[in-house]
């Protein structure tokens, strides 16, 4: 009778068909839980009653955003405080997610930083720092979740990258490569798991107002951090498309972008 | 993303000079620099840097005027401070920080049964201007202010870090924020009240007038009977208005199921000559014929009770580049003669505009030191800024209200004269020991000559 139950648990059917038909977003972990588009989609999870699990680094902030998610209606919020940049940490990261969350079916990955370009150009060192948070320390935590929803042949990784990985522009390259090399690996983790059913979805906002922007003059104007959650959360849960733009008039912006020949392109100092 | 590299290439230390503007578009002013901090922790360091007199907390800049503004200064942008952090259902206390909007409170709480204990003519402001403006709304007669239902404020100090005010600790800082125009530090977190409401309906009742005299009568009828009352004026008539009385309480629940409507946005400023004396009235009588003709009870949605202007995003752009003023007064009840001068005065001026709206106030004791709302009868009124001329008939109104011991909001001020401003504020310099050193605003300096 129990062996029967194990194989066959009740539900299971109703299980398979509502991860084929409806999607499910009911445990998250979101990596970089303070950064301003992760606030926005947190809230709207949290209306969606969904369980969160949030990554980042100070662990007040952490215990704000708890709070107010808890009384929008997330039905729990668990928190982890550690630097996401630090690749030592991910294990503990990995395995507290594990522990405490071990049927996780959505990560999200948010942080990222970006520096004054003239800056990374003149220090090797703020260069590799910019590449380790935005390129390196996002692939290897990404691996360690990848290779467990493989495993268990669910869920959904989404990751933001940026408009600014479409194509290395002069003002801009250091955080372009970053994101850019990013969202490759993204592309490759996407085939990879495609035969195990899980989803990867690359979300790339075009300038959103936040604290990472703010320096900017005319910042004003950038796209609203509220309306690029929105667009998110509702990819997330439809799992479509693979390769999200948000704004999307930002797609068919890069599109013309990348048209321009090489040529023409190196001469352009935008 | 072309804008973003272009900005790349100014050197880093060029302090961006940014044109914010308050809600009546006027005045036009230039600010040095605007903080946005996203977290608490952030808001003492902008503090310790900042020089004196040099910042001025903002919500959502839905005053009208400038005591959201602070010229060649700077601005605390509390927008991202936007967290709540706990919910009693025992009580009904809220605790959240102060950059949370009232519309994000409504959205949250509505649907489980609770409901602002006062709410002001938009939900886009947030709670810590809600407070330092001490708002109003329709239910001031039974309700009093914003400011009365707050159980506790933290604030922000830039010379005594952060204080915890309420009834036990602080009391006077505590009172003395509440409607102290920003001036006494950033709010970080407070505590209120929220009410029961069975639902998001309102048994709404519209009720026409013809005079003054019998607008006074339906307030005082409705006044134990409703909770909510207020009137829309006709302010070409002259003194003896035509308007609507609108009249409400909220509804029982009927298990029908409410939709939110996000309504069109302005896209940009209408050109001014769309906006003239004959367009207005036009709107005025058409809209009076409408709401004539519905008379009578019903029930409506809360949204279209409290907010029928926040369907029209950026409804301000309609009063063209050059922005509009404000004009609200509070008049007492005894110089009923002086309220017909003023209306005469607008009709005759021919410069009156779509929104006239006119409340008796309740005689609930003052929240804070500077709150505006005392008993009498107040009318608030957009002008369109024509330069001069809507200078001139404000200063001529200006007179009708300063000789009948009334008052002038400073939430909807961008020009009152220092006189008037001590003439409806009386005991202002009592909040002048709590004004944090480092805070200051357009307003301020204006009315009081504080540099």
């Amino acid at each position: 009778m129990t062996i029967v139950t194990l194989a066959n648990p009740p539900g299971a059917a109703a299980t398979s068909t509502a991860a084929m038909n409806a999607p499910t977003m009911e445990k998250v972990i979101i990596l970089g839980a303070t950064s301003r588009i992760a606030l926005e989609v947190e809230r709207l999870m949290a209306c969606r009653a969904c369980e969160l699990l949030l990554v980042a680094r100070s662990p007040q902030r952490l215990a704000e955003i708890r709070a107010d998610l808890l009384v929008r209606g997330a039905r729990e919020v668990l928190t982890y405080s550690a630097d996401l940049a630090s690749i030592e940490q991910h294990a503990g990261i990995f395995a507290y997610a594990r522990r405490a969350f071990p049927t996780f079916d959505t990560v999200l990955l948010a942080y990222g930083s970006m520096h004054n370009q003239r800056d990374s150009e003149a220090s090797v060192d703020i260069l590799l720092e910019e590449l380790q948070v935005d390129f390196v320390s996002a692939a290897a935590i990404l691996t360690l979740f990848a290779s467990d929803l493989e495993r268990r042949r669910t869920g959904c990784l989404a990751a933001i990258t940026s408009v600014a990985g479409d194509r290395g522009r002069r003002s801009n390259y250091v955080y372009g490569s970053a994101k850019g090399g990013l969202s490759l690996f993204l592309q490759g983790l996407r085939s990879r798991l495609h035969p195990a059913d899980v989803r990867v979805i690359t979300i790339k906002p075009g300038p959103v107002q936040s604290p990472m922007t703010d320096r900017i003059p005319n910042a004003a104007r950038f796209a609203d951090p509220e309306q690029v959650g929105h667009d998110i959360v509702r990819t997330v849960e439809r799992r479509s498309p693979d390769v999200l733009y948000t704004p999307g008039v930002w797609r068919y912006i890069m599109t013309a972008v990348q048209l321009i020949p090489e040529t023409i392109f190196k001469r352009l100092s935008f | 993303m072309p804008r973003q590299s272009a900005a790349r290439r100014q050197p880093a230390a060029t302090p961006a000079r940014e044109e914010i503007l308050s809600w009546g578009r006027y005045p036009k002013i230039a600010h040095c620099r605007v903080h946005k901090p996203a977290w608490n922790d952030q808001v003492p360091e902008i503090l310790n840097a900042a020089v004196p007199s040099s910042v001025l907390p903002r919500g959502l800049g839905r005053s009208y005027g400038d005591s959201c503004l602070n010229a060649d200064r700077g601005l605390i942008d509390c927008g991202r401070l936007n967290r709540i952090l706990s919910f009693d259902e025992s009580t009904g206390v809220l605790r959240c920080e102060g950059g949370v909007s009232l519309a994000d409170i409504i959205d949250v709480f509505l649907p489980k049964g609770w409901f602002l204990p006062v709410t002001p003519g938009t939900r886009f402001v947030t709670v810590g201007g809600a407070i330092a403006n001490d708002v109003h709304g329709k239910n001031h007669h039974c309700a009093g202010t914003f400011g009365a239902h707050v159980r506790q404020i933290e604030l922000h100090r830039s010379n005594d870090g952060l204080v915890i005010c309420n009834s036990e600790q602080n009391f006077d800082m505590l009172h003395a924020t509440i409607g102290g125009l920003g001036l006494t530090g950033v709010i970080a977190r407070a505590d209120f009240q929220l009410k029961r409401v069975a639902g998001p309906w309102i048994d709404a009742e519209l009720v026409p007038f013809h005079t003054l005299q019998s607008f006074l009568d339906l307030s005082r009828e409705s006044d134990g009977r409703f909770e909510y009352t207020v009137a829309w004026l006709d302010c070409f008539a002259g003194k003896n208005p035509r308007g609507i009385f609108f009249r409400g309480n909220h509804a029982a629940d009927r298990g029908k199921k409410f939709r939110p409507r996000r309504g069109p946005k302005l896209p940009f400023a209408l050109p001014e000559w769309m906006l003239n004396r004959y367009s207005v009235r036009a709107f005025n009588t058409a809209y009076y014929g409408i709401h004539a003709f519905k008379k009578g009870a019903g029930v409506i949605s809360y949204d279209t009770f409290f907010y029928p202007l926040d369907s029209i995003r950026q409804w301000n752009l309609l009063y063209g580049k050059q922005g509009f003023l404000q004009y609200q007064c509070v008049i007492p009840e005894r110089k009923l003669e002086a309220f017909e001068e003023l209306l005469e005065r607008i009709a005759h001026s021919g410069m009156g505009s779509f929104l006239g709206v006119l409340k008796q106030f309740g005689s609930a004791a003052p929240a804070g030191m500077l709150s505006f709302p005392r008993p009498g009868l107040t009318i608030a009124l957009d002008f369109a800024m024509r330069g001069e001329r809507t200078l001139k008939l404000m200063r001529s109104l200006d007179e009708v209200v300063q000789q009948s011991g009334g008052a002038l909001y400073p939430a909807k001020d961008a020009r009152m004269s220092p006189a008037l401003f001590e003439a409806s504020f009386p005991r202002w310099r009592s909040i002048v020991p709590y004004i944090d050193p480092k805070m200051s605003s357009s307003f301020w300096r204006r009315v009081t000559g504080a540099q």
